[in-house]
């Protein structure tokens, strides 16, 4: 989970697809005692590039920082906070739940409420597929724990710029 | 294989001459043998120094680029031959110098299989270099090379690895030798905006007691002459950085020498008083701060710096101006009106005569004096490697710097050993000028095997081993705050500089008296039979002052040494 005590970012980086482009990224971070929370990576439209969304925790005056240096890369086109922007940023989760006949109505009710997709149904667990903010993935993850979670993977965020703003 | 095609390794060679490159420092080893080879199959001009470990072929690399300013080509083997690179690829990296480092690497369907002598110097040379290569490609040999040496000269100047895989090496390649670059995120725009430079003479107008903090940048962009200009037109007082030495004379009336924890007193003095503290091409380094809070505090910051990421990393500047620092300042020369500064350099005058650098030329014998004296002999004019240690801020101190390329100096990393091989560099690149070492008798013994190296091409280098016997600059830090214990400081068993010389057919001299030092001194400049060394058996407890201890306020400098206890000094290192 999260660090509370430190403000987490959403950054967007915009590299070359090369070996060792993620490598020289993730040592800017972990030099300067950041701590990457998430990290999505992907090829963008042109491949010869990729997107990287990486959503971090530390003091603000550091990332400032680090944004720099991670510009002065050869690799990184260019590198934009979206933290205080009104960005769209989407998450996929997936949860996997101990549930048998019994409660099964009941859970498919609260995850009709999150919008869920049911990806796997067996006698005694089901998956669940959720879209959205992270804070709602992070509200049916508390929803839902009244059964048992066996497993629960996140994507991590991405996050796309509105209208003419690039990302 | 046809005409038009070749094998890697003479691609290689072929793309290095088209860069222009003159020699190649190395050693060879089983993975690089397809580039070795195509030394000799090319029938190239490019000279191959053969030196006795990979540490020195870097350092000597890191002195001639930063003897000609021009970059420098290091050719070593995988594995081990590799790993011996790090300290000398860091230490281009702290002082941004262009480098590029050749390293040869075990074939590439043996990668990440622990083959014999593979080592991911890729991965482990990334926090140290400004960029680096895997070759996987045969024909992107020439693209990456003319990537590299772009990379590694524009901008703020630095580092690139290209490691090459043996069957990348032996490989054919029939791309174009003069292939296009494609490295669409690095930027090279370092124009100058206008505004900012208005900003700039606006604020120096307005300025009683200004000052000029020039560093290693100011050099790098070539600055020096339109320096002057700006200084002796605006009547600005100049104090430069350890790497800032020779951007503008030392000797001129307006210059305060180097600042920092064993700058000048005048230049720190004038730190604490100036009203505006125009930077170009420092970094705000820890040596220089004292306690970064309390830096200039009251005063005006300007900062000028090619590398965006130095702005507000150490110093929060109140006027940025992100740009090439020649093309800035000789904008700002245009806008800068003559500023009333008479009663300020009066003032710091006034610290010069009260404060000099100083020591006793009677009594035992002195690194200072030697140094001294040395600048004396040469005028000046000497191209001057240092080791590390307080010889180094002795030398800084008293071998004043006129002119750039002429100090040689581990500044950021601090690399004791860096001296000798560096000189040897240096004198590489520029043949027919003065070159000297002053190394002390730590930092000689890490490379001293380069002496080899030096006799064999016969280089007209002086080796000033200063010997006090012990790690001094530590065994000062613990007499100063560690109530003298003396802890791993001791260099017992120290051999005979002067046989271990001759046992690689270089001229030594001993030095023991200080009556003898402008003789003897003497001597070894009129010696021109190859390099020569003088050890001198100097003062083994001399302390380096002054001193502002490490993080702490520069208010609180010791001008001398000091007569109450000293807490533990608070800063790094």
């Amino acid at each position: 989970m999260p660090n509370s005590d430190k403000p987490m970012h959403t950054l967007s980086v915009y590299v070359s697809n090369k070996p060792g482009a993620l490598a020289r990224i993730a040592q800017v971070f972990a030099r300067r005692g950041f701590n990457i929370e998430s990290l999505v990576v992907s090829p963008a439209v042109d491949g010869h590039f990729s997107r990287m969304t990486i959503t971090c925790s530390g003091n603000p005056t550091g990332l400032d920082q680090i944004i720099k240096q991670m510009m002065k890369l050869v690799d990184v086109l260019h590198c934009i906070d979206h933290t205080f922007d009104k960005s769209v940023v989407k998450e996929m989760g997936l949860i996997k739940i101990a549930v048998d006949s019994e409660g099964r109505s009941e859970a498919l009710q609260i995850a009709g409420h999150y919008g869920c997709k049911t990806v796997d149904l067996t006698p005694d667990s089901m998956i669940l597929q959720v879209v959205g903010n992270p804070a709602k993935i992070d509200a049916l993850e508390e929803m839902i724990a009244k059964f048992r979670i066996i497993e629960l993977v996140r994507t991590g965020k991405v996050v796309m710029s509105r209208g003419q703003n690039i990302t | 294989m046809t005409n038009n095609t070749m094998e890697g390794g003479q691609a290689i060679i072929r793309c290095l001459e088209n860069e222009g490159v003159e020699y190649i420092f190395g050693y060879s080893g089983g993975s690089v043998i397809p580039i070795f080879d195509a030394l000799v199959t090319t029938e190239t001009k490019i000279k191959f120094v053969l030196v006795r470990h990979e540490q020195g072929a870097t350092h000597m690399a890191d002195g001639y680029a930063r003897a000609t300013g021009k970059p420098a080509v290091v050719l070593i083997t995988s594995g081990p031959g590799a790993t011996n690179t790090l300290t000398g690829i860091m230490t281009a990296h702290m002082d941004s110098v262009p480098m590029i480092v050749l390293s040869g690497q075990s074939v590439s369907w043996m990668l990440g299989k622990d083959a014999f002598q593979e080592a991911d110097i890729f991965g482990m040379t990334m926090p140290v270099v400004k960029h680096s290569y895997l070759v996987k490609e045969t024909n992107d040999i020439p693209r990456i090379i003319r990537e590299s040496f772009h990379i590694a000269t524009t901008g703020r100047p630095g580092p690139v690895l290209i490691d090459v895989p043996k069957d990348v090496s032996a490989g054919e390649c029939t791309a174009d030798l003069h292939a296009e670059m494609d490295i669409p995120g690095y930027k090279t725009d370092y124009s100058v905006d206008n505004d900012t430079i208005l900003e700039i003479a606006e604020a120096l107008a307005k300025s009683k007691r200004p000052l000029i903090l020039a560093g290693h940048g100011a050099m790098i962009s070539g600055a020096d002459d339109s320096l002057k200009a700006l200084a002796e037109k605006a009547q600005i007082p100049v104090t430069n950085t350890l790497l800032g030495k020779g951007v503008f004379p030392e000797t001129h009336p307006l210059s305060l020498g180097m600042l920092g924890m064993h700058g000048t007193a005048y230049a720190n003095k004038a730190i604490c008083e100036c009203d505006l503290l125009l930077n170009i091409g420092s970094r705000f380094d820890d040596r220089i701060l004292g306690k970064p809070d309390l830096f200039c505090k009251d005063a005006t910051i300007i900062h000028i710096d090619i590398d965006n990421a130095e702005i507000g990393k150490m110093i929060q500047p109140q006027i940025i101006c992100v740009a090439d620092a020649k093309t800035a300042v000789d904008e700002l020369i245009q806008h800068v009106p003559v500023l009333e500064t008479v009663a300020w350099r009066k003032h710091l005058d006034g610290y010069k005569a009260k404060f000099p650098l100083k020591f006793k030329r009677q009594g035992s014998l002195k690194m200072q004096h030697i140094i001294d004296e040395f600048y004396k002999l040469s005028e000046g004019k000497a191209c001057v490697a240092t080791d590390v240690g307080q010889h180094q801020m002795w030398a800084a101190q008293f071998y004043k710097s006129d002119s750039r390329h002429n100090w040689l100096s581990s500044g950021g990393a601090g690399t004791m050993g860096f001296g000798l091989p560096a000189c040897i560099g240096a004198a590489f690149g520029r043949p027919d000028d003065l070159h000297v070492c002053f190394v002390g008798d730590g930092g000689f013994q890490m490379t001293f095997f380069e002496l080899a190296t030096a006799a064999l091409h016969k280089l007209p280098i002086k080796i000033v081993v200063l010997n006090n016997h012990y790690l001094g600059m530590v065994r000062q830090w613990q007499e100063l705050f560690y109530e003298d214990r003396t802890s791993g400081v001791d260099l017992e068993g120290n051999p005979d500089f002067v046989k271990l010389a001759e046992s690689f057919g270089i001229k030594g001299f001993n030095l023991r008296r200080p009556g003898d030092v402008k003789r003897v001194l003497q001597n070894a400049l009129d010696y021109n039979d190859g390099p020569c060394l003088i050890n001198c058996e100097v003062e083994k407890t001399d302390n380096v002052f002054p001193m502002i201890p490490a993080g702490a306020a520069i208010e609180d400098m010791l001008v001398e040494p000091p007569t109450r206890k000293l807490e533990k000094p608070t800063g790094s290192t």
